[in-house]
């Protein structure tokens, strides 16, 4: 029986997979739904200062190559947000607070804040592709996101998560940015800038017009960054964009990454499908001779 | 995967001052209750219910914003989008059905009201508006079964709210079920009636929506998702609800009063 359980900067998870932000996760209701199906972690929604509406819909668009968001960072603001932490955390879940700001002062004392509702770790959100202002330039930034790490690091006493736009030349400076910054681990990759036009309409699909992808279409590119942070960082790395089965998972975790985060795979197959990875993941590992998650963590690297 | 489809409006009817319903023909199913995610172009996209179910869908909506009131002013030949159905469907559980509708939310009920009279079961409707002239579908309702009216100002039928005309209506008549949707205090009363007489009840919710398809969390009542477990909701399951009756989110997600 192959072990499943991981462990990123001391952050114990019974199994390597984790909700994505931006998915279920404005409520307290719906992450602790989510745990209870299987994720071993959950991720906030990104919280910011103060209350946000977000954009005017239509803010999501399903396409073939799946799914386009611009749904502009709404949340309740981390004040109000506390009661949805505590919430998931009463029924048992493993929450990682996603935080954004305008900038480092604002980070950090959203950070603080997460921090004292007992979240395991802070998931920084540099990298929002289409909320302006609001961590969208921060990842265009190698010296931003050190600073920004740093200026949360300085804050917290729990592990700090740059979450890392793949809109940039070389996505593995900024993660050696973050590492300098202080940062326990790396999340890769945000969503990649995109559009859709509706035709008939002569008009982008979206309100704000532009949006960011997830979904199957960006998994290559995801797990390339990956390996790429991998090959130049010492801390852990959680894998995101397009997993959506157990194999896709044992990409990432070859690639290097400790754990894989999960989003749009919920349209295809459910709440269920943090337990079928977890499965498939299991009977995978089994036939490839790995008695745990850790041993296959950056098998791809020759 | 069910994608947006750009329609062209083939006819609007006003059906009430402040609500109108648009006809269109669409590649799409739909089962009674279910509703789609619907564009108005340059203003917004929301969730409106299936009114007609035929070949040529419709919607009804009442103007109550900027997108409906844009909305309001479309002529034939205008296109929407539409992605959809969604949701789950009001289901007959018996012989008998008293569907309990205030204002608009007749509009999600009515084809309903239609495919259960259609299925045989005796229909019985209470329908109430503030005022005569906002009375919705009521000659649709009347062809289904039978009919009884109250309004705010007593302007037709009886004076009051539709839930104490609910009351008389299942202390005179055994009925195998209850549906309701209108304003959720409405529904709570028709709910908690429901419930002390030992019927089997169906609330049809309303949420602010963004995806429509269960993943942004925007729809949220308790641990469950408007447009993904409901929009119909058991009587049994609105029991539970703390906050049925009580809280919807804003558009931030901040909890805040119904």
């Amino acid at each position: 029986m192959v072990d499943l359980r991981t462990e990123i900067a001391g952050v114990a998870l019974r199994n390597p997979t984790m909700l994505a932000s931006g998915f279920l996760d404005e409520t307290g209701g719906s992450m602790a739904r989510v745990y209870q199906a299987g994720a071993g972690a959950v991720v906030t929604k990104s919280v910011g200062p103060q209350p946000r509406e977000g954009y005017p819909n239509p803010t999501i668009v399903e396409l073939d190559a799946g799914l386009l968001n611009a749904v502009g960072l709404p949340n309740p603001g981390v004040i109000e947000y506390e009661h949805e932490v505590k919430r998931a955390q009463a029924a048992g879940a493993v929450v990682i607070g996603s935080v954004y700001g305008k900038d480092a002062d604002e980070y950090a004392a959203v950070a603080a804040k997460m921090s004292t509702y007992g979240v395991q770790a802070i998931e920084l959100n540099l990298s929002c592709p289409h909320a302006k202002g609001l961590g969208t330039e921060i990842a265009q930034d190698e010296a931003a996101v050190r600073d920004f790490t740093r200026e949360v690091k300085d804050v917290v006493d729990i592990p700090v998560f740059p979450k890392l736009s793949p809109n940039v030349q070389d996505i593995a400076k900024f993660a050696v940015a973050a590492e300098e910054g202080g940062a326990d681990g790396i999340v890769a990759i945000n969503t990649m800038k995109a559009m859709a036009i509706t035709p008939e309409l002569k008009m982008p699909s979206l309100a704000n017009r532009f949006g960011g992808l997830s979904g199957p279409a960006i998994r290559p590119i995801g797990v390339r960054a990956v390996y790429d942070i991998c090959e130049k960082v010492h801390i852990p790395v959680i894998g995101v964009g397009g997993v959506g089965s157990g194999r896709d998972a044992l990409e990432y975790i070859m690639a290097g990454a400790s754990a894989v985060q999960v989003g749009t795979a919920i349209l295809s197959r459910g709440l269920g499908v943090f337990d079928e990875i977890t499965k498939e993941m299991a009977s995978l590992l089994e036939e490839a001779g790995f008695q745990s998650v850790p041993e296959a963590i950056g098998v791809a690297h020759a | 995967m069910p994608r947006m489809q750009v329609v062209p409006l083939l006819e609007i009817v006003r059906e009430t001052p402040t609500t109108m319903t648009y006809r269109f023909r669409g590649d799409l199913g739909g089962t009674p209750g279910q509703f789609l995610m619907v564009w108005i172009p340059r203003y917004d996209e929301l969730p409106m219910a299936l009114s007609y179910l035929g070949a040529v869908k419709g919607i009804t909506v009442r103007d109550y914003g900027d997108a409906t009131h844009a909305l309001a002013a479309f002529t034939a030949g205008d296109r929407i989008g539409v992605r959809g159905p969604y949701g789950n469907a009001f289901q007959l559980e018996g012989p008998s059905v008293l569907a309990v509708g205030g204002g608009s939310g007749m509009a999600s009920m009515i084809a309903a009201i239609e495919a259960f009279a259609q299925q045989g079961a005796r229909v019985v409707t209470a329908v109430g508006a503030r005022t005569a002239a906002e009375l919705l579908f009521v000659e649709r309702a009347n062809a289904a079964g039978e009919i009884h009216i109250a309004t705010d100002d007593g302007s037709r039928g009886s004076a009051g709210f539709v839930p104490a005309l609910a009351e008389k209506l299942v202390a005179r008549e055994s009925f195998a079920q209850v549906i309701t949707c209108g304003p959720e205090k409405m529904m709570a009363a028709v709910v908690d009636l429901a419930r002390q007489k030992g019927l089997p009840v169906q609330a049809s919710l309303e949420r602010y929506m963004k995806c429509g398809i269960g993943i942004c969390d925007a729809c949220a009542l308790d641990d469950k998702l408007v447009c993904w477990d409901g929009p119909i909701f058991t009587g049994d399951q609105l029991a539970k609800s703390e906050e049925f009756g009580r809280y919807r989110r804003d558009k931030s997600g901040r909890r805040v009063p119904v």
